[in-house]
């Protein structure tokens, strides 16, 4: 079933462009909630909650596994961490400066502007260099509890 | 505030598809839409868990490239100062691992499920994203 993620991703992509989600002209232009307002991404997230909401509390959650028989990876996490505030915090600077997320850098990728490649290079680099830090500090508290 | 560029019929139309891309796969596959993590998946990936974040990486670029040869989208141009794009770029990267998730993964998977870790991460970052902008337009 690897073709569902090409279809599903497609999809996304296509989604992200129709929406105009790729202009970071138009996400900045939703942020500047105290200027010239677009509130398009507003609209946006609401007609993908609304879509996605109830397909899940009607076909996903009563389900024990998924249509190709593998578990639901999902995250049962309930505690509200300083590390998710401060994420959430460091993610929404760095959006607001140039009007980019992951989703919509990758799919501009496709466009060959090298603005589009510096930003996602550190985008990976930002995401490795965290992966490496928390690797790290689950090692020390192993050692410490061995 | 006064309302410009408002767009709301491809808003709709785009963010129905998100949420439906977001739907099947997690109906289908069991994984959740969520890009940035994808991308920590795909960099550290483990065996037998690499080739469908390939495929929705590749994805995304397709989806982008039939509305753009098409010609139902203009392409859209990123322009920043680089070491602005560099930040920026860090920025998102870090805030997202560490916030387990972005815009797609808390804003769409999370809320939809309404997770209350992803409803705050959410409000958050669009805090976050407010206050960096207006700091931007009107206060620099």
């Amino acid at each position: 079933m690897r073709w569902i993620a090409l279809l599903c991703g497609s999809l996304f992509g296509l989604g992200l462009a129709l929406s105009g989600m790729l202009d970071p002209a138009k996400v900045q232009g939703f942020l500047d909630i105290s200027g010239q307002w677009d509130p398009s991404l507003a609209l946006v997230m609401g007609s993908a909650l609304a879509v996605f909401m109830p397909g899940y509390f009607w076909w996903v959650k009563p389900r024990r596994q998924s249509l190709d028989g593998s578990a639901f990876h999902l995250s049962t996490k309930q505690q509200l961490e300083p590390s998710l505030l401060l994420g959430a915090g460091l993610f929404g600077i760095g959006w607001g400066l140039v009007g980019v997320c992951p989703g919509p850098a990758v799919a501009m990728l496709v466009t060959g502007q090298a603005s589009v490649f510096w930003f996602v290079a550190a985008l990976l680099i930002g995401i490795k260099l965290v992966c490496v830090w928390q690797d790290w500090q689950q090692r020390q508290l192993m050692a410490q509890g061995s | 505030m006064t309302i410009v560029n408002f767009t709301p019929w491809t808003a709709v139309l785009g963010g129905s598809l998100l949420g439906f891309s977001a739907l099947v796969l997690l109906l289908v596959s069991g994984r959740i839409a969520g890009i940035s993590g994808i991308l920590a998946g795909f960099l550290g990936p483990k065996a037998g868990d690499w080739l469908w974040r390939a495929l929705f990486i590749a994805g995304l670029m397709v989806g982008a490239a039939l509305a753009f040869t098409l010609g139902w989208v203009t392409v859209p141009s990123l322009t920043a100062p680089t070491p602005v794009l560099l930040l920026a770029g860090l920025l998102v990267g870090m805030g997202a691992k560490l916030g387990n998730g972005c815009t797609s993964g808390h804003g769409i998977c999370g809320m939809g499920r309404l997770s209350r870790r992803s409803i705050a991460a959410t409000l958050t970052f669009m805090a976050t994203g407010f206050i960096t902008v207006f700091v931007l337009r009107h206060l620099l």
